[in-house]
């Protein structure tokens, strides 16, 4: 057994030299890759919670609702997110106005911590509204670039990501009290709508 | 010994050195946007000692009451303390808000202590009514300079979590020993309520 082992260690020597005698390039910078948009885009919506929550409670509630709902909103709401951001690039600058997201986490945190029982076109049309309005304040804020539109893609590429991810998760959920768990997360997040909007009302 | 500790010395007064040479910014100023509007809303209920009793015990009086009180209270709380908090930002004035918490842990410990079993709709409207004292003393205390969504979602999940806390304690209402703990642990709520009216008081 041992004989067999060190026989191959001369052909492991002689890979690991030929690699060694091979180097390329490593291409770690984002400069030389390219891709530094498409990190920015992600970022932006991993670091925007305005952005991430109501998507996130999108994903929970269609994924309560079951598989059907939660793979239609995993291509509707990129898509609609994809197309408003891509309207919002060629429109002038907007603000977002913060009794309308603390509206959006009211309404998906209220429809997840009911369960709400809505039809699958009513849902179609609610992640595309969300991935229309959120999709176009992206867009109007990047501003027209050649970069921009793929810091779009890494944006609309990281909404597919977590709906993707947090749908199957709770479509997988069988345990009654982490389907529960689930719809109390709901409450926190309208709770946290609630308090947005009065935030709003004291600023207006 | 002596030639191993200046060794040790001269070594460490190197690296000293070398940490001075090569000084970095401090980034000690909060931003609007950044975490710390997270992390100051989740530590703000955790601060007061009359919050922490009264949201443990409403979930440790949700784990006694089974389901479906067990998730309704625990959803029913951070959403009134919402629309209490939303009430003192638009300028609502609310009379008592110190004996309103006080009286929230002394009721709600008492209802743990007793074991209370009221129709459901009467526990969630109780502790809905307790809600709005505490989000309208904690929903309106906004540090200057952080960000106002994430104060807020820091501060719900923060009240959520002390909800798990109790709901977590009373698992153990299974086991008869267990039932005695929880009404022990109402009692202490209870005591808790009682020292917080009688500071409230003038």
């Amino acid at each position: 057994m041992k004989n067999l082992a060190t026989s191959h260690l001369p052909v492991y020597a002689t890979v690991a030299c030929a690699v060694v005698l091979c180097p390329a390039p490593a291409h770690a910078h984002l400069n030389s890759m390219g891709m530094g948009p498409i990190f920015d885009g992600i970022a932006h919506f991993l670091m925007s919670p305005e952005d991430l929550v109501p998507v996130l409670a999108l994903a929970l509630w269609t994924g309560l609702r079951g598989a059907s709902y939660g793979r239609r909103a995993l291509f509707v709401l990129p898509g609609a997110w994809l197309l408003g951001g891509l309207l919002g690039l060629i429109a002038s600058a907007t603000n977002g106005s913060a009794v309308l997201s603390s509206i959006w986490f009211l309404l998906l945190g209220g429809l997840l911590v009911v369960n709400a029982k809505l039809s699958l076109h009513v849902t179609t049309a609610l992640a595309a509204l969300l991935g229309l309005y959120h999709g176009y304040l992206n867009g109007t804020g990047m501003g027209a670039s050649g970069s921009t539109a793929v810091a779009l893609l890494g944006l609309v590429f990281a909404v597919f990501v977590l709906v993707a991810l947090a749908a199957a998760f709770v479509v997988s959920l069988r345990a009654q009290w982490a389907r529960i768990a689930v719809r109390v997360a709901g409450s926190w997040i309208a709770a946290s709508g609630l308090l947005l909007l009065g935030w709003a009302a004291r600023k207006g | 010994m002596r030639k191993v500790r200046q060794q040790t010395m001269a070594g460490g007064l190197s690296v000293l050195g070398l940490m001075l040479l090569w000084t970095q910014p401090a980034s000690a100023h909060v931003q609007k946007g950044e975490a710390v509007g997270l992390l100051t809303g989740f530590l703000h209920p955790l601060a007061g000692m009359d919050h922490v009793l009264a949201m443990v015990a409403v979930g440790l009086w949700g784990a006694q009451l089974g389901s479906p009180g067990i998730w309704l209270l625990p959803v029913a709380f951070p959403l009134v303390m919402a629309m209490g908090a939303m009430l003192g930002l638009v300028g609502m004035r609310l009379p008592g808000i110190e004996y309103g918490i006080a009286a929230s842990a002394i009721l709600l410990g008492a209802a743990v202590m007793f074991e209370l079993r009221p129709p459901l709709a009467v526990a969630a409207i109780l502790v809905g009514f307790f809600a709005i004292f505490h989000g309208h003393a904690h929903g309106t205390e906004l540090p200057p300079g952080q960000n106002a969504l994430l104060y807020s979602m820091g501060f719900v999940m923060a009240t959520g979590c002390l909800h798990a806390v109790g709901v977590g304690i009373g698992t153990v209402h299974r086991w008869p020993w267990g039932q005695t703990l929880l009404r022990f642990a109402g009692a202490v709520v209870a005591v808790g309520g009682v020292f917080f009216m009688w500071k409230a008081l003038p």
